[in-house]
């Protein structure tokens, strides 16, 4: 028995003290948004009572636009974690491939600039969507496309580094044998690179849908009117105006809300720890 | 496989197929068409900046993408140009508002406040003739007055018209062809727009209405003298003096709104040092910013790593369903589970007071020490499972010849682990760890949404909690209620701009993981 204690045993009992961390304020998420009287005094009492009240709020109340925000947020992130995606591995393709002028400064520039957070720049970042609208009125200031464009600005930066790092691991022997047979770069990038990169890609995509779903700063400085508010700045407004009576409304949107990133999460996860580990450190 | 005599294609040759040929081109032909667009919208509201970019960024565009010789250029381009806008000239759009006092009250340039306080200053001229008034709309949308003076004579933003007008019968001009007339609902909802509009009649003064039904002719109470720079009250002789405060000032210290964007030079960045009432406060958020970051990094690794080390054992039962679970936390939005841990640490209604403590009363996110450590708690949770996945996958990339090297040399746990596996998890995580240092630095979402930078500080003179970080400063400082310091609030952004790439830049080097790039 000691023995067993000594090897796995001490082992069960870090787990199940850290489960009990991790998901309490899940449950305490799941019983609030079934409450049914929804105020955040009645949801300190866990599953007292069950209804579905709060989440037929959540579709049928006219003031609240919960679908749209749904639907805005996944078609922002969505958008904003594929064109990231891209962008940022045709860049790690240019460093990691080919040897130019400028490739290092370039490099390190990049990590540079990306230091400066958007959050920071969110004055600047306003004045300029209010210019672009002025000429390109479908992109900017109060547009979904305009908010995914300034995203896209945050696209290279850290994420070409760890792109990058895992192209380089991909022998380049293969690339030479496709030249060999007379392949073009941009064949050898979208038919090699891209398939044999997918778990890094996949990490950077997943990480960029993510943080996308969470901004909330730059998107509510840009989108303005309610209905095309994305979930994060949504929720915020449901529950900083009332945030006691608010409550269980609140918890079940959170709840709906978390389940996209939570199934991409599934999905993907076998994929982070070697793409973010194999991306920062060579090997 | 093509083998025999064909000599290998090198990769200067590249034979391109005809479908990606016609891609190519549309693409570019559907880019330069947004880009003519562009030049065209841009020329004609007048944005010469906006027109520069686009004509560069298409001429860039076609002159990459049809180049032979360009390789690397072909990937390049498209994040770079959002690079360019998004940040590039955001950082430099913000170092340069950061030697400015610009902000509420100074966000004009000089002639533009100077146009404003004399329009304001506008009153009616004593016994000056009352006008009759409509307002009237172009097909642009702009208001325009039409206006019927005392002897019948019509004019439209000043100029006289003759045909088109419809009067009503004591001979007012109440429509004139080609624009639409504002009623009575559409006056009280643009009231604000028909009481700034003025129609300048020259040396007289200018034609202004309060209501939309009446004008007037009206003179600025305050006189320009351009040598001098100063603005004189006629009616009271009083005299305000341009300053490098941004604002006319009177010799008794009165000044006039708005006032002007001002260069300030280092102004900002010597404030908070010299301001002694800003000082204190500026420092302590300074200093739990660094403690906040460090102390995040230090219990995210610590627990995570604890976790890996208790799950790394092949066989053991559940070791699925503890790792599907516990990464949960870093799955759900973070400013989801922000939200929610700010009502569970609630005073008052909180679970963990009402339910986990029993009815205690304890001040989680009012008393400043707790604050932090609840910041911190949070923080732990949303971000111990991300330490947890990357050691664990550190972990399992040690070679498992050095941990037998370890056993058969007889050396206990505890020795195993700390001349082993930690030194070399730490190298393999440092990169990452340095990231997540930058990245809790700059932490806004934990601090916003849990406590809002709350307990404030009673001493500060902006509003500023012992929670807040350096960016959840520069967030009040730029959008909080009255006064809002966009120059200030830059000032403070470039200088975190700086520490943070300096810190990485410095783990960078140490970790030397950068070391292949300068190969």
């Amino acid at each position: 028995m000691r023995r067993w204690l000594a090897d796995t045993g001490w082992r069960h009992l870090v787990g199940i003290a850290m489960l009990a961390f991790a998901l309490f304020p899940l449950i305490f998420v799941i019983s609030a948004s079934v409450n049914p009287r929804g105020t955040l005094t009645a949801s300190a009492t866990l599953f007292d009572g069950a209804s579905l009240d709060n989440y037929l709020k959540l579709f049928t109340t006219p003031t609240l636009p919960y679908t749209r925000w749904f639907a805005n947020t996944m078609i922002i992130a969505g958008a904003t974690a594929v064109l990231t995606v891209l962008l940022a591995a045709s860049a790690a393709y240019a460093f990691s491939r080919f040897r130019f002028k400028g490739r290092r400064l370039g490099l390190l520039g990049l990590l540079l600039v990306q230091m400066f957070p958007q959050v920071l720049g969110a004055v600047a970042i306003f004045l300029l969507m209010a210019r672009i609208k002025g000429v390109f009125p479908g992109i900017g200031l109060g547009t979904q496309w305009g908010l995914v464009m300034v995203y896209l600005g945050g696209a290279m930066g850290v994420n070409t580094y760890l792109i990058k790092g895992f192209f380089d691991s991909i022998p380049h022997e293969l690339d030479d044998a496709a030249k060999v047979d007379g392949a073009s770069h941009t064949r050898i990038f979208f038919t090699i690179i891209l398939r044999l990169g997918a778990p890094v890609l996949a990490v950077i995509g997943l990480l960029a849908f993510i943080n996308t779903v969470n901004e909330f700063l730059v998107a509510s400085v840009i989108l303005q009117s309610p209905s095309e508010h994305t979930l994060a700045v949504g929720l915020y407004t449901l529950i900083s105006e009332r945030l006691s009576a608010n409550w269980g409304v609140f918890a079940a949107g959170a709840l709906i809300g978390a389940i996209p990133s939570v199934l991409l999460f599934r999905f993907l996860q076998r994929y982070i720890v070697s793409g973010l580990l194999r991306g920062s450190v060579k090997g | 496989m093509r083998l025999g005599a064909h000599r290998p294609r090198l990769a200067t040759g590249r034979p391109t197929s005809t479908t990606a040929l016609i891609g190519k081109i549309l693409l570019l032909g559907a880019i330069n068409a947004l880009g003519v667009f562009g030049l065209l919208t841009a020329f004609a509201v007048g944005d010469w900046g906006v027109f520069g970019f686009v004509a560069l960024a298409t001429v860039a565009a076609d002159y990459v993408y049809f180049s032979k010789r360009i390789e690397a250029g072909k990937y390049l381009l498209p994040g770079l140009l959002f690079l360019l806008v998004f940040q590039v000239y955001i950082v430099f759009h913000t170092v340069t508002a950061a030697f400015t006092n610009v902000g509420d009250g100074h966000n004009l340039d000089k002639p533009r406040a100077l146009e404003h306080l004399l329009a304001i200053s506008e009153k009616r001229v004593p016994d000056s003739p009352l006008y009759q008034i409509v307002v009237v709309t172009g097909s642009d949308g702009t208001l325009e007055l039409l206006a019927t003076d005392p002897q019948g004579a019509v004019t439209l933003n000043g100029e006289p018209v003759t045909k088109g007008v419809t009067r009503d019968s004591t001979g007012k001009a109440t429509a004139v062809d080609g624009y639409r007339t504002l009623q009575l609902r559409d006056l009280t909802t643009r009231q604000e727009e028909v009481f700034d509009l003025r129609v300048p009649l020259g040396a007289q003064g200018a034609l202004r209405t309060q209501d939309g039904v009446t004008g007037f002719l009206a003179r600025p109470t305050l006189r320009h003298d351009a040598a001098a720079d100063t603005l004189t009250d006629v009616a009271s002789g009083k005299v305000y003096r341009a300053s490098s405060s941004g604002y006319y000032v009177a010799s008794d210290g009165t000044n006039l709104t708005p006032g002007w964007t001002e260069n300030v030079g280092f102004g900002n960045f010597a404030r908070v040092l010299t301001d002694t009432r800003l000082r204190g406060p500026f420092v302590s958020v300074f200093i739990w910013t660094f403690v906040f970051a460090a102390l995040s990094v230090v219990f995210n690794f610590a627990i995570g790593l604890l976790l890996a080390l208790a799950l790394n054992k092949p066989g053991m039962k559940g070791r699925n369903i503890y790792r599907s679970l516990l990464v949960l936390p870093y799955a759900v939005p973070s400013f989801l589970s922000a939200l929610v841990w700010t009502g569970m640490l609630n005073q008052t209604f909180g679970f963990v007071n009402q339910t986990l403590l029993g009815g205690a009363d304890v001040p989680w996110l009012n008393d400043p020490w707790l604050a932090k450590g609840s910041v911190l708690l949070v923080n732990l949770w949303l971000g111990f499972p991300y330490m947890f996945l990357v050691c664990t996958g550190a972990l399992q990339a040690i070679p498992s010849e050095l941990n037998e090297a370890a056993k058969i040399d007889g050396a206990s746990a505890w020795q195993h682990f700390r001349r082993i596996t930690l030194p070399l998890l730490l190298v393999s995580t440092a990169p990452l760890l340095i990231a997540a240092f930058a990245f809790n630095f700059n932490n806004f979402t934990v601090i916003y949404f849990v406590t809002g930078g709350g307990p404030n500080l009673p001493e500060a003179p902006i509003t500023l909690g012992s929670t807040d970080l350096l960016i959840s400063m520069v967030y009040k400082l730029a959008f909080g209620g009255a006064g809002r310091e966009w120059g200030f609030a830059s000032a403070m952004s470039a200088m975190i701009f700086v520490i943070v790439a300096a810190i990485s830049a410095f783990g960078l080097r140490r970790t030397r993981s950068l070391e292949e790039t300068y190969s």
